[in-house]
């Protein structure tokens, strides 16, 4: 078990090293000078080599990229031109905000943080469920309704079914605020409160996926052999379908859970611009449009950040769930 | 053996009183099992009646699809209601199990009757250990049984199925466990409620020739403490004699002969048994020309040939005219107590065709 968590700690982290030597390689490779977008007015020759010179863009490239890994490690001085001091973790300076990156990330991710995590419980929940359920009751009009429910979530659009959301309880029925994001540890109510029409849609359009998944993995669980030798053990059907199908047909569905957890927390844009929030993927949008590569470079890496902590915590369950994939 | 058994806090009926009949403590009578299938109704099952007695072992040999898994899978009743019927009777040690609710044969289910199913690596679940498994099957049936009694119950029954050091394998997983060992632990499991029959569905095929043996002799060791019957499914006439007291031979979902093992082994008398037995190689036989295989397939089960299901297959079916393909033959006495047939031979043709043809190729020597 030790071997492999040390084994999982040190893929994650190569993982990640990857993608922050791709990322800080994306400086390089667009096609315009990262200058010219920082500097948005009165540039002069002068201005544009002072900047470089700030930026560090004349030094070799593998000083840049050690400069810019202490950075986030330990922090370091940036010049007056961006802020002076930028501690730890420090993600550079962007001229378009004219704020160190890390304080817009600060400001956004409490917001994805929010939208995303209560609306994975909501889908993982509705979506497992209504699939157990469809399995369960297979061909029965029960089945039919969730499996009916599912398609419908698969095939509408995100921002349809915000716009209708926000139709009917914010602006017909006035139960809900416009939605606007809380501190948590401010007002919970309110956080939920505007928050909630977002994970509701987010929820609605993820458990189509869960119901369907979860539905065929449990059909085929249930025709298992360990299936037939719980029920011949005399197991009330309780026991045989919650302990011994349903551990056995969750293992996919906590991969893709994974996946869309792990992706979804780098930014919701869609969500986010339904609702009026302002989360990582408003952030990492708006940063495209500007030209703000710091910014850029920072969301990639936290989204990347992400993708690669989901993936690790989905190995962990893995190894909770199956004994057997301990001795890999 | 000298562990105290654990008090039963179960409703096990008191042991039937022998009836003028002497029922067996299996009674099965014309059963029937019938599926519903978009391509017509699949007759698995189509009229089976046969006993057995506690302490005995009863086979029941056929190939795949000659319905033997389905009869015993319809006295475990685990057949799925809304796509098969079961009709017939099915009495264990008294009691009917066709039309007993769910939650009654459930009760009985991994209590009174038992079963081993033939790959013990797909059977158990991978997920939970060997020992969680074996004190789950005692805890449904002991309710007020605590997590430590059985544990210790489980150990113990890991010890008697010959697992060495029980109480360390006790917290391992399937995979840790080699494929006889798995065997042995799957049985365990079986008799951990310590039940009046045990069924035990090809429980050799997956396994070693050489651990075949030990868990054969396992289960006739346990037998004989037990005091269990035991159906014993196999497609093995080797298996057969080794440890059966009685044959059921199955051919598309009905009986085809019946009797001791020494009459159906010894003295076949349906043209289908002479097949199965010319197929098995023989150590004394001519390697080269030892095995006569039986030609065609088995039949299909929603369109079974008519009269007697096996005469596309058989050499003699001719000999009687139509009647073969016309009537379906009945199981009737062979001549010996006890052992039946469903042939339209006349019996001394049989005999004199057995002697002739058959007798002198593979295992039949």
């Amino acid at each position: 078990m030790t071997r492999f968590l040390v084994r999982r700690l040190l893929s994650a982290a190569l993982t990640l090293f990857a993608v922050s030597v791709l990322s800080f390689l994306m400086f390089f490779a667009l096609p315009r000078d990262p200058v010219t977008g920082m500097c948005p007015k009165n540039c002069n020759p002068e201005r544009l080599e002072r900047v470089r010179q700030e930026l560090g863009l004349n030094d070799p490239l593998i000083a840049q990229y050690a400069g810019y890994m202490k950075g986030i490690v330990t922090g370091r001085d940036l010049g007056s031109a961006q802020g002076g001091r930028c501690d730890a973790p420090c993600l550079g300076w962007s001229y378009v905000s004219n704020e160190a990156v890390t304080d817009s990330i600060a400001r956004v991710l409490p917001v994805t943080l929010s939208i995303v995590i209560p609306a994975a419980i909501l889908w993982l929940l509705l979506g497992v469920g209504l699939g157990m359920v469809s399995a369960l009751r297979r061909g029965t009009w029960l089945d039919r309704a969730a499996i009916g429910f599912s398609l419908t979530g698969a095939s509408l659009q995100l921002y349809f079914v915000g716009a209708v959301l926000l139709i009917v309880f914010v602006y017909n029925l006035r139960l809900l605020p416009v939605p606007s994001y809380t501190s948590l540890l401010d007002d919970p109510l309110r956080w939920a409160s505007g928050l909630v029409l977002a994970w509701v849609a987010l929820a609605f359009l993820f458990s189509a996926i869960y119901a369907r998944l979860s539905r065929a993995q449990m059909l085929e669980t249930l025709s298992e052999d360990f299936v037939r030798t719980a029920r011949a053990k005399g197991l009330a059907k309780p026991a045989v379908y919650g302990r011994h199908a349903l551990r056995a047909a969750i293992t996919p569905v906590v991969t893709i859970a994974g996946l869309d957890v792990g992706g979804a927390l780098g930014g919701t844009v869609i969500t986010e611009t339904t609702f009026g929030l302002n989360g990582m993927g408003r952030l990492a949008v708006d940063a495209v449009r500007s030209g703000d590569l710091p910014t850029i470079m920072a969301t990639v890496l936290i989204a990347a950040i992400f993708v690669v902590l989901a993936n690790m915590v989905v190995d962990l369950l893995y190894a909770a769930i199956d004994p057997r994939v301990r001795l890999r | 053996m000298d562990s105290p058994e654990p008090a039963r806090s179960d409703d096990r009926p008191e042991p039937p009183t022998r009836r003028a009949a002497e029922e067996p403590y299996l009674r099965v009578r014309d059963l029937r099992v019938h599926f519903d299938t978009t391509d017509g109704v699949v007759r698995a099952v189509d009229g089976v009646s046969f006993g057995v007695d506690r302490g005995r072992t009863l086979g029941i040999v056929g190939e795949s699809g000659s319905g033997k898994s389905v009869t015993s899978l319809a006295v475990l009743g685990l057949h799925d209601p809304r796509r098969g019927s079961v009709t017939g009777e099915i009495s264990l040690g008294g009691r009917q199990l066709v039309g007993l609710p769910e939650e009654e044969v459930r009760r009985l289910r991994g209590r009174d009757v038992a079963m081993i199913f033939q790959d013990p690596l797909s059977a158990l679940h991978p997920y939970y250990t060997v020992g969680r498994q074996i004190a789950e099957a005692y805890r449904v049936h002991h309710p007020r049984a605590g997590r430590r009694e059985a544990r210790n119950r489980a150990v113990d029954m890991l010890g008697r199925v010959g697992i060495p050091q029980p109480a360390r394998r006790f917290d391992q997983y399937p995979h840790e466990f080699s494929g006889g060992m798995r065997q042995r632990a799957m049985i365990a499991m079986a008799l951990v409620n310590d039940p009046a029959l045990l069924i035990a569905d090809e429980p050799t095929t997956a396994l070693d020739v050489t651990v075949q043996a030990q868990i054969l002799d396992l289960l006739a060791d346990l037998q004989a403490e037990f005091h269990s019957a035991i159906i014993l499914i196999t497609h093995d006439l080797g298996v057969v004699a080794q440890v059966a007291d009685e044959v059921l031979v199955m051919y598309g979902g009905r009986a085809v002969e019946h009797g001791s093992v020494e009459q159906v082994l010894r003295r076949p008398q349906h043209p289908y048994t002479w097949g199965l037995l010319s197929s098995v190689p023989s150590l004394h036989g001519d390697a080269e020309a030892d095995l006569v295989p039986i030609p065609g397939n088995p039949p299909s089960l929603i369109n079974l040939p008519s009269g007697c299901a096996f005469h596309p297959r058989c050499r003699y079916a001719g000999r009687n005219g139509d009647r073969s393909r016309t009537e379906v033959p009945a199981l009737l006495p062979a001549g010996e107590p006890g052992h039946l047939v469903a042939c339209h031979l006349p019996a001394g043709e049989r005999d004199h065709l057995y002697r002739s043809d058959v007798a002198q190729v593979g295992v039949a020597r």
